[in-house]
């Protein structure tokens, strides 16, 4: 890539003032160094995976609302998480955090291990209890 | 307190430390170096492996493994420490400081609260240097920022304690001895004979031929997992390949960069040509994201797209196998 075709479109990045620094080519042929704002297929591609992100946040509330499942899922949902990272944050097996996915267990679950839960959501005791989807 | 540290600015986090802290004392490495030392050049597709909901696919190798090949082939002592204690790990960090000392750290970047909302991702492999410490922060030099940041002690100590795959654990590290007398040559010749090594793997998962296994996958996915699926994966794709970290083209222009260099320092015009080349390729694979983009963008059900942006990566994989038989023999 040449140093004056590095692209400088709008993203995420540029909205935050940060851009990224490319490997590009001078006129002579040599490296050197280029800052670039965003680049247009980056962004989509970026935006496909939270527009992703989104739809399942929608989906565990639809499904927090209808009593199906436990604020828990919503939550991690919310937080860009998969079973396996919540399990490794909570310390638990990754069958036990599904397992408190179902609401009978999860209505049944101490105030400790809520504790846990709600410390990785970044959210009260209280919000994770009572929340009943948006 | 604090260190007289200087920050530059990388492409990548990893080879940015390496290259910022190397710098820091006293040799003067280039971040393409210590990317082409480190053979940082990798392709690897781990369909078990979902991150994403979308099967893992890297164009480097381990997090860690960049930064200890180049201490190995320059004769470098790395110390690298984990922690199962929280307060042990922010203890050894102060002492550092207090010497002194700008230290590496791996960290998670869902809670760095200086990127962008859209990429705070639970991805445990970045890295930054600490080279300070107020009452209320730590002083951070982040590779891939502009300017020197900051993170509240509480911030810090989460991010170093990250969960999930590749768990930092706290981890730190800092060079602790630099030989006087470093032998570049040799340690190039290492790095880039290691590079067309994993590039030319007999391994069907493994660089090039990984490179045609995901190609012919694409063909496949549209029928085996319906259109929204594939666009999701390609999207993956293009994000591990361009996303911020990769100087752009999954490496390749910071690979070329490295080969510029390397042309210099052995005296070998071939690698000169050979990192024009590289230039041309890591342009194609711009194009297969423009491509691939396109795809998603429209959302478009035909699989004739799907077909077209499959041979250009296949083209692709030709042109690398090429390009690193010539590399394998222009250093022999």
């Amino acid at each position: 890539m040449k140093k004056e075709e590095v692209p400088q479109d709008e993203s995420n990045l540029s909205k935050s003032n940060i851009k990224e620094l490319i490997y590009a080519t001078d006129t002579n042929g040599n490296y050197t160094t280029e800052l670039s704002s965003g680049w247009e297929p980056k962004t989509i591609a970026l935006n496909n995976s939270l527009l992703e992100i989104n739809e399942r946040i929608a989906i565990a509330n639809e499904q927090v609302k209808n009593g199906e499942i436990s604020s828990i899922v919503y939550f991690m949902e919310k937080s860009r998480m998969e079973i396996n990272v919540l399990a490794s944050y909570v310390s638990k097996w990754q069958w036990q955090v599904k397992r408190h996915f179902k609401p009978q267990v999860f209505a049944k679950l101490s105030d400790k291990m809520l504790q846990k839960y709600a410390d990785v959501f970044n959210i009260s005791i209280f919000e994770l209890k009572n929340f009943k989807g948006e | 307190m604090e260190t007289n540290f200087t920050h530059h600015q990388s492409a990548h986090c990893e080879n940015g430390v390496a290259s910022n802290l190397l710098k820091h004392n006293g040799l003067n490495i280039s971040e393409p170096m210590v990317f082409g030392i480190g053979s940082g050049l990798f392709f690897v597709y781990l369909p078990f492996i979902k991150v994403n909901y979308a099967p893992a696919i890297s164009y480097r190798p381990m997090p860690g493994i960049i930064f200890n090949r180049l201490a190995k082939r320059l004769g470098l002592k790395i110390k690298r420490i984990k922690f199962s204690s929280e307060a042990n790990a922010a203890k050894q960090l102060d002492e550092n400081l207090k010497k002194n000392i700008p230290t590496g750290l791996q960290v998670g970047v869902y809670n760095l609260t200086y990127f962008p909302d859209e990429y705070r991702f639970h991805f445990n492999a970045h890295n930054l240097v600490v080279y300070g410490k107020t009452e209320t922060d730590y002083l951070i030099s982040d590779p891939v920022m502009e300017t020197v940041t900051t993170l509240t002690h509480q911030e810090l100590n989460k991010v170093r304690f990250a969960k999930g795959a590749f768990a930092p654990r706290g981890q730190m590290y800092y060079p602790i001895e630099i030989p006087q007398n470093i032998d570049l040559k040799s340690a190039i010749i290492k790095g880039i004979k290691n590079t067309c090594r994993d590039m030319l793997a007999p391994m069907p998962i493994i660089g090039v031929r990984g490179i045609r296994f995901v190609a012919r996958k694409i063909k496949k996915w549209p029928v085996k997992h319906g259109t929204k699926k594939t666009n999701h994966y390609l999207a993956q794709i293009v994000r591990m390949q361009e996303e911020i970290g990769t100087g752009g083209g999954g490496f390749r222009f910071i690979y070329a960069a490295f080969l510029q260099e390397a042309a210099v320092i052995l005296q070998n015009e071939k690698l000169k040509e050979l990192s024009a080349e590289m230039t041309i390729i890591g342009d194609a694979w711009r194009d297969f994201a423009v491509n691939a983009s396109r795809i998603y963008k429209n959302r478009s059900t035909q699989t004739d797209g799907y077909n077209a942006i499959s041979d250009e990566l296949l083209a692709i994989a030709d042109k690398e196998e090429m390009f690193f038989k010539k590399l394998k023999l222009a250093i022999s």
